[in-house]
C-alpha cells in the first residue's frame, strides 16, 4: 500500500475502483475464463498424474537402475506403469470388453450429484458470489429427504416426489439463509458458507445418534433405509437411476435461467457490477438472496440423489466430499451450465474408472485426487497454461483479442452468457 | 540476481542430472525363468472404509492381517479403498469381478453393502470387522471384539497410576466401537475406587448417561490437542484417546504439559503405541489392544483350508483378541501390586466371576 492511499484527507475512488477492477477481472478470468484453458489444464493434470504414476511404479525403479545396460527396460517399465494406469481408467469409466458399455452407466450415476451441486455452485459464481456451500446444502437436502423417505410411508410416486421436494427446499433454506445475512448484515459469503458446512455436518453427527434417525435396535450412526417407494427407479444391472434424467433437466432449467429469464439477467447484471446493477434498478439484495437459495436448491437436489439414487441410506459421510469436488466441476466448466455439466460428466469418469485402476494395477486411488487438483492449479492460474503452450504469444501478435480476455467491461459478462 | 539464480539454477540442474545418470549405472538382470513359485489359486480381498488402510486402526490392521495371510498362504491379496460411501458397492462389485474366495469388509458403513455382495454371490465368503448382523448371513463371517475387558484393566491401571486423581478419556466419532473402550475404561477406574475406597474422577465420558467428549472425526490432530489440554488443564495426568490418528494431538498435548513440568501419560488404542506410535513411546502408559490382523490372518487361513463358518469371532482377553500392551518404558513405575491386581482382574474377567457389561458389547 502506498502512503497516498493511507492519507485520509483524500479518499481515492477512482484507484480504489481500479483495484476493484483488476481484483475483479481475475475473478472473472478464473470462474468464466475460455474453455481451452480447461482442456489444457486437465490435459497437463492428466500427463503430471501419469508421471507421478510412473515415478511411483515399483518396476519403473528397479529398471532405473540399470538404465545404461538396458535402457529398453526402463522404457517400457515407464511406458507401461504410465498408460496401464489410464487404460484401466478408461476401462472403468468409458467401456471394456468383460462389461461392455455398463462402466459408462457407472460414470453416469457417479456424475448425478456432482453435476447437480455444480450447477449450484457455478450459478452462483455468475452472480459474483463464491459459493463455499454446497457441502453444507448436500447435507441438509440430505437429512430431508432421506427423513421423508424412510419416517414417511406414502403411496408409490408421490413417495419419490416429496423424498425430492423435501431435498430441494432443505437445500433452498440452508442457502438462502447464507443470501438473507449477505444482504441484511453484509456478511461474507465465504465466511458464512463455511460456517454453515460445519453447523449442517455437526447438525448431521448429532441426528444420527438420536433414536429418530437410527436403526431400530441398533447404536450404529447410520439411518434406516429407504423405502423402495422413496428411491429413483434404477436402470436393471447398473447403479444408474432416474436421477440423471434430473440432472439434465436442471442443466437446461438453470441455462434458462440465466441466459433466458429475468431473474438470470439480473444475476449476471449483480456479478458484473453490483454498483451498476443498483443503479439500473435491480434489487441487488433480493437477487443475492434468490440466487443463494437457488444454488442451495441445486445442491439439495445433489443430496437427493444420493439418498434418494446410489446409497438409499442416510450416514455421517453422505456428502462425501461432493460439495468441494462442485467447485472444481464449476470452474472446469467455466460456470456454464452445459460446461458444468461435462465437467461433471468428467469427474464422474474419473472417480468410477479409478476404483477399477486400484483394483487391476494397484495404482492407489489418491492419484485421481491429485490430477483433479493439479486441474484446480492449472484453472486458477490462466496464464501459466497459457505460457506451457505458449498462447501469450499469440495473443499479444493478434490485439483485438486481448481486451476481451485482460479487461472484461462490466457489460461483457451479459454478453458471455450465451456460452450455454 | 537474474544471472545469479540462472546460474544456481544450471548448477543445481547439472547436480540433479548427474545424480540421475549415476544411479542408472547398475547392472541389468539376467532374463532368467519367471516362475510363480508357490502360486494358488485362492485369492482374498480386502475393501476398507472412507479410512484407507493408513487410518492407523482398523483399516491399517486389517489389511496387515491379509497381507500376511497372502505370504503364508502365496496369493497377493487385492485391496480397494473407499473414498466415499457410495464406493462401497462399486468396490465389492470389483472384487467378485476378481473373482476373490474371501472378501474382507472393514467397518459398519459396508454393512448394507456387504450383505447385498454376498446374497447376489452366494457361493463367495465374506468378514466383516467390527460389525455384527442381527440376523447371521450364511456366507458373512463377522469379525468383533469385547474391547471393553482389555480397557477395563486399562481404566484401572490409569487409576492406580494417577497422581492428581483424575484420568480422562475422548472419541472420534461417537460409535459403539469407540465408546465400547470408554465404557471399559469408566468401569476399571470405578473398580478401582471401589477397591480401595479411593475417588479417581473421570472426565469425557459419563457411562450412564452414554455421552461424553468426542472431536468428530478420525483425522482432525489439532482438535485432539486441544481436547486433550483441556483435561490437562482439570488435572487429569492419563489420557485415552479413542480415535485413531486423533491420538497424535492428544500425544502432543501431553509432550508439552510434561516439557512444562507435568508428568502426565496416554493410554493408546487399537495398536501397541509404544511400538507404533514411536514418537510418543516415552509417555505411553500402555495400550488397549484389538488384534485384528491376527483375527483377519486367522479367518483367511481357516476359509483356504475349507473351514469357513458364520459364526462370529470375538475377540476376547481369553482367545487374546484384545489384551493390554505392555508397560514397557514405564514398566518401573508401575507397582508390582497393580500388576499382581491387574493379573486377577483378567483372571477374573477370563473365568467370568467379573463381567464388564457394555450395551456396546458384542451380543453373541
Amino acid at each position: 500500500m502506498s502512503p497516498s492511499e493511507l492519507s485520509p484527507g483524500a479518499p481515492p475512488p477512482t484507484h480504489a475502483n481500479t483495484i476493484n477492477e483488476q481484483q475483479h477481472g481475475i475473478w472473472v478470468k478464473i470462474t468464466q475464463g475460455p474453455g481451452l484453458v480447461s482442456v489444457l489444464a486437465v490435459f497437463v493434470a492428466l500427463v503430471l498424474g501419469g508421471l507421478l504414476i510412473a515415478a511411483t511404479d515399483a518396476k519403473v525403479a528397479t529398471t532405473a537402475g540399470y538404465l545404461f545396460s538396458r535402457p529398453s527396460d526402463f522404457f517400457s517399465a515407464l511406458w507401461a506403469a504410465g498408460t496401464d494406469s489410464y487404460v484401466s481408467l478408461f476401462q472403468g469409466s468409458i467401456y471394456n470388453s468383460r462389461q461392455g458399455f455398463a462402466p459408462f452407466l457407472e460414470t453416469l450415476t457417479v456424475s448425478t450429484p456432482l453435476i447437480c451441486a455444480g450447477l449450484g455452485v457455478a450459478l452462483a459464481f455468475r452472480a459474483g458470489l463464491f459459493n463455499i456451500g454446497a457441502q453444507g446444502q448436500i447435507i441438509i437436502g440430505s437429512i430431508m429427504a432421506a427423513y421423508a423417505g424412510f419416517a414417511w410411508h406414502l403411496p408409490f410416486g408421490l413417495h419419490l416426489l416429496v423424498v425430492i421436494f423435501m431435498g430441494v427446499i432443505g437445500g433452498a433454506v440452508w442457502g438462502g439463509l447464507v443470501g438473507l445475512l449477505k444482504a441484511r448484515t453484509g456478511a461474507h459469503e465465504v465466511i458464512l458458507t463455511i460456517m454453515f458446512n460445519y453447523v449442517a455436518l455437526y447438525f448431521l453427527d448429532f441426528l444420527l445418534n438420536t433414536k429418530a434417525f437410527q436403526r431400530p435396535g441398533e447404536t450404529n450412526p447410520i439411518s434406516p433405509i429407504l423405502d423402495p417407494s422413496a428411491v429413483f427407479p434404477a436402470l436393471p444391472g447398473s447403479r444408474l437411476h432416474l436421477g440423471f434424467v434430473m440432472a439434465i433437466g436442471l442443466t437446461i432449467l438453470v441455462a434458462w435461467i440465466l441466459n433466458r429469464s429475468t431473474i438470470g439477467f439480473e444475476f449476471r447484471a449483480v456479478g458484473a457490477n453490483p454498483a451498476a446493477a443498483r443503479t439500473a434498478g435491480v434489487n441487488v439484495a433480493r437477487s443475492t438472496i434468490l440466487v443463494m437459495a437457488i444454488a442451495g436448491a441445486l445442491a439439495g437436489a445433489a443430496g437427493v440423489a444420493q439418498v434418494a439414487g446410489t446409497e438409499q441410506v442416510l450416514t455421517a459421510g453422505i456428502a462425501a466430499s461432493l460439495g468441494f469436488d462442485a467447485i472444481t466441476v464449476a470452474l472446469l466448466g467455466r460456470s456454464t451450465p452445459w460446461g458444468t455439466f461435462f465437467a461433471g460428466l468428467l469427474f464422474g469418469a474419473f472417480r468410477a474408472g479409478a476404483v477399477t485402476m486400484q483394483i487391476s494395477t494397484g495404482t492407489p486411488i489418491d492419484i485421481v485426487l491429485v490430477v483433479q487438483s493439479l486441474i484446480v492449479l492449472f484453472i486458477a492460474a490462466p496464464p501459466l497454461v497459457r505460457a506451457m503452450f505458449g498462447l501469450n504469444r499469440k495473443s499479444k501478435n493478434k490485439p483485438p483479442k486481448t481486451p476481451k480476455h485482460a479487461a472484461p467491461a462490466p457489460a461483457a459478462p451479459a454478453s458471455q452468457g450465451g456460452g450455454a | 540476481m537474474r544471472t545469479i539464480s540462472r546460474k544456481t539454477g544450471m548448477a543445481a540442474a547439472m547436480l540433479g542430472i548427474s545424480a540421475l545418470v549415476l544411479s542408472g549405472c547398475g547392472a541389468a538382470p539376467e532374463a532368467g525363468p519367471s516362475g510363480s513359485a508357490g502360486a494358488s489359486d485362492y485369492l482374498a480381498c480386502i475393501v476398507s472404509d472412507s479410512g484407507g488402510f493408513d487410518d492407523q486402526s482398523f483399516n491399517e490392521s486389517s489389511f496387515r492381517g491379509l497381507t500376511n495371510a497372502g505370504k503364508e498362504l502365496g496369493f497377493t491379496p487385492k485391496s480397494a479403498e473407499s473414498k466415499a460411501n457410495s464406493d462401497f458397492a462399486t468396490n465389492l462389485n470389483g472384487m467378485m469381478a476378481a473373482d476373490c474366495n474371501l472378501t474382507v469388509t472393514v467397518g459398519f458403513l459396508l454393512g448394507d453393502a456387504t450383505k447385498a455382495a454376498a446374497a447376489a454371490n452366494p457361493d463367495k465368503h465374506f468378514a466383516i470387522v467390527d460389525f455384527e448382523y442381527a440376523e447371521p448371513i450364511k456366507n458373512i463371517k463377522p469379525i468383533i471384539y469385547d474391547t471393553a475387558q482389555a480397557a477395563y484393566l486399562a481404566g484401572y491401571a490409569a487409576a492406580a497410576q494417577s497422581k492428581t486423581g483424575t484420568v480422562a478419556t475422548f472419541g472420534g466419532i461417537k460409535i459403539p466401537t469407540v465408546t465400547i473402550f470408554m465404557d471399559g475404561f469408566a468401569d476399571g477406574v470405578d473398580k478401582y475406587n471401589a477397591d480401595k475406597s479411593k475417588n479417581v474422577k473421570l472426565l469425557g465420558w459419563d457411562k450412564t448417561k452414554q455421552d461424553g467428549t468426542f472431536t468428530g472425526d478420525f483425522e482432525k490432530q489439532d482438535k485432539g490437542k486441544q481436547v486433550t489440554k483441556n483435561f490437562l488443564d482439570q488435572g487429569a495426568d492419563v489420557i485415552m484417546p479413542v480415535a485413531g490418528p486423533v491420538g497424535k494431538g492428544a500425544g502432543a498435548a501431553v509432550k508439552a504439559a510434561n516439557a512444562a513440568g507435568k508428568s502426565a501419560s496416554l493410554v493408546w488404542v487399537d495398536s501397541d503405541g509404544f511400538l507404533t506410535a514411536p514418537d510418543y513411546k516415552d509417555i505411553m502408559l500402555t495400550s488397549v489392544i484389538k488384534t485384528m490382523d491376527t483375527a483377519v490372518d486367522k479367518v483367511v487361513t481357516e476359509d483356504k483350508g475349507g473351514k469357513f463358518d458364520a459364526t462370529a469371532y470375538v475377540g476376547t482377553l481369553e482367545n487374546t483378541g484384545v489384551a493390554l500392551a505392555p508397560f514397557h518404558d514405564f514398566d518401573s513405575k508401575v507397582s508390582a501390586e497393580t500388576k499382581a491386581e491387574l493379573d486377577a482382574l483378567k483372571a477374573g474377567i477370563i473365568d467370568g466371576s467379573i463381567k464388564v457389561e457394555s450395551q456396546s458389547s458384542p451380543k453373541s
